[in-house]
């Protein structure tokens, strides 16, 4: 610990000199420049700078990388990734595959975030209760969520696999086996499964903190009046645990939306298509085919942006109902 | 049902509420946690206890016995017949016919149908699967890569993110308010709709298939100057203007004072840090292009394309994997948890 703190000392003393410098020269507080330079720096160089540059690359053409020499397009690249002839059907589309990515994202989204909201809502209403054991079972639900994204996959890849424990425990009971990543509709579910397992503890969390931030007197003032206990869920949990729900709803949509890593390797989008996802998309147009598309997928990386502008402006919306 | 969705009952009588509670609660460890404790199982078995179907809780594997002139060969048990009852080494199969031989007779060869015996397994732990990580494969580098990553990123988001928190909290300059909404405003450029960019941008600085192209974009994050700004807030500024009095310099402000007594928040954002470094796919996998610079999620996702057959060194790749993100949470789970629930992000 000591030499820890030696070293702490040692390094940070190296600025000294140079911020002393400054600080004489800067007067009114302008020296705060200097100390969020770095920050900014990196901002400007890998969010800000690269926002311009996916511009760039989505009104030129090519597989050049260098966009000196990438020839301007215009919106070339937007009107062939949204060419249909029937925008319901994938197959009618000239980039069928963006389109099965967007209907493949909304279906995940529409029951990854659904149902993991609501098994988040029933974990953290029963760990508020007086449980024996509830920091454990607590730690247990979470664990999955530090988990790394390859690690889940490769969990669930082995459980699921033909020969797996899940399909040992199918015929002991009788059923046959299923090749359950090799069947489209089946691994869809699965990829909703394990995306639900991955991360619902995380959520469950953030719920839990909302009803233990309920006020012990209002619930008790609703059992002095023998309060139905559903009618005292609707009328006096719910609305209160409300804005901690919308948190948990918009952070879910905001990761649904661009959820990749552990379906990626889990299925790597198959079979078929029918677990390609938005992002994955992206990035195989631009990185993991044959011919880079750089300008497909910035294209379509600034259409995902779009969506995921609106459901951040909404996350601080909600933010703020819920801090204020 | 309808008194689960009420909170904190007082009484202690168990009624079918808590039973019912109770037993999602033991489901739920089975589904969260039983998947991990078959992984840990799994790969402590051998190449044929893992090719056993249906496969064996604990870890087995078939049995054999030294055979004078013919090496080790598998052990069978009998089950029907004349040799009822003994155990016999398989010298070769042809068809449904098995060649045996009894290993204390190695002269006589007895021909018995493949039906009508079974395979004698006897329980040991497999440990070659993780020695043998660090002797067939590189698997020491890619552990390193992601420590070098984890660790050096983790300072630095720690050091870069802590400096701004500190003058957008405790000064006062013309263009604050605008930094901090710049920066809050980055929480809309998430790192998957800028893959393509950034890549140009590491390519230009020659940061790509190196680890410091993993390690600088992430350094920034809006989530760490919020969260230690809205602590550094709670800090009271006598404190600050005690050390000026003293002719302390500015910096020495923020690493002597400040930085310490924000420790909690900043440990906090170091666990964040971790995690978001050593779970980190999609960024490094455009990055890294070559193995030698690979992570240890890289190496995994490689392996597992080329090692499906090869299921005991996958499993024990995945469990060296998730082991320290394990360690460290039986020890700081209390930490992490409030942590993360306070914070409301990840």
């Amino acid at each position: 610990m000591k030499i820890l703190t030696a070293a702490y000392a040692a390094v940070m003393n190296l600025p000294e000199r140079p911020m002393r410098w400054a600080q004489g020269r800067l007067r009114g507080g302008r020296l705060g420049w200097v100390f969020v330079a770095p920050n900014l720096a990196v901002f400007a160089l890998f969010s800000f700078l690269p926002i311009v540059i996916d511009i760039v690359y989505a009104t030129t053409g090519g597989a050049q990388l260098l966009p000196s020499e990438r020839p301007y397009v215009g919106a070339d690249n937007f009107a062939s990734l949204l060419d249909c002839t029937n925008h319901l059907d994938p197959n009618t589309c000239t980039r069928d595959l963006f389109w099965h990515g967007i209907w493949n994202t909304l279906r995940f989204v529409v029951f990854q975030v659904g149902l993991m909201l609501g098994f988040s809502l029933l974990t953290a209403l029963v760990l508020n209760r007086k449980i024996m054991g509830r920091g454990f079972f607590r730690a247990m639900f979470f664990y999955p969520v530090l988990l790394s994204p390859v690690v889940v996959a490769l969990i669930w890849k082995w459980i699921l696999q033909r020969e797996g424990v899940l399909n040992a425990g199918f015929m002991a009971a009788g059923v046959t086996p299923v090749n359950w990543l090799l069947d489209a509709n089946w691994a869809f579910f699965w990829s909703v499964f394990i995306s639900i397992w991955a991360h619902m503890g995380f959520y469950t969390l953030i719920l839990l903190a909302g009803l233990q931030a309920i006020p012990a007197e209002i619930h008790e003032a609703a059992a002095m009046d023998a309060t139905p206990p559903l009618r005292h869920f609707r009328r006096i949990t719910w609305p209160l645990l409300m804005p901690s729900v919308l948190v948990v709803f918009v952070l879910g949509l905001i990761r649904a939306v661009q959820m990749f890593d552990e379906i990626y390797v889990l299925t790597g989008g198959g079979p078929g298509t029918a677990t390609t996802f938005i992002v994955q998309y992206i990035y195989k147009t631009g990185f993991a085919d044959g011919v880079r598309q750089y300008g497909l997928a910035a294209a379509a990386s600034l259409l995902l942006a779009g969506v995921l502008l609106v459901l951040t402006l909404l996350q601080l919306k909600g933010q703020r109902a819920k801090n204020g | 049902m309808a008194d689960m969705l009420t909170a904190k009952r007082g009484h202690h009588r168990w009624d079918w509420t808590d039973w019912a509670a109770h037993l999602y609660l033991l489901l739920g460890v089975l589904v969260m946690f039983g998947p991990v404790a078959w992984l840990g199982l799994s790969s402590l078995k051998s190449e044929t206890g893992l090719n056993a179907f249906p496969p064996t809780l604990l870890p087995y594997e078939a049995a054999t016995a030294p055979v004078e002139g013919r090496g080790n060969l598998r052990l069978y048990t009998i089950d029907s017949g004349d040799f009822a009852g003994q155990q016999l080494a398989e010298i070769r199969r042809v068809g449904i016919q098995a060649q045996m031989v009894d290993p204390k007779r190695p002269e006589v060869i007895i021909r018995l149908p493949v039906e009508g015996r079974t395979p004698v397994m006897r329980m040991r732990l497999a440990t070659e699967n993780y020695t043998a990580l660090f002797s067939r494969f590189d698997f020491f580098r890619y552990f390193w890569n992601s420590s070098f990553i984890t660790i050096v990123a983790t300072v630095l988001t720690l050091l870069v993110n802590s400096m701004s928190a500190f003058v957008l909290s405790k000064y006062r300059f013309t263009g604050r308010e605008s930094v901090f909404l710049v920066m809050l405003a980055t929480l809309m450029i998430p790192p998957t709709i800028v893959l393509v960019p950034n890549y140009l941008i590491a390519a230009q600085l020659g940061l790509t298939n190196s680890l410091w192209g993993v390690i600088w974009p992430g350094v920034a994050t809006p989530t760490g100057v919020f969260l230690l700004r809205q602590y550094m807030l709670t800090l009271p500024d006598e404190l600050l203007e005690a050390a000026r009095m003293d002719n302390a310099s500015e910096w020495r402000i923020y690493w002597r004072i400040v930085l310490p007594l924000s420790a909690p928040a900043l440990a906090v954002l170091a666990i964040f840090s971790v995690m978001w470094r050593w779970n980190d796919f999609l960024w490094p996998m455009v990055v890294l292009a070559r193995s030698e610079v690979f992570t240890l999620p890289l190496a995994l996702n490689s392996f597992q394309g080329e090692l499906t057959t090869q299921w005991n060194f996958l499993l024990a790749m995945t469990v060296v994997t998730l082991l320290p993100v394990t360690i460290i949470f039986a020890f700081l789970q209390k930490y992490i948890t409030q942590g993360i629930a306070s914070a409301g992000v990840k």
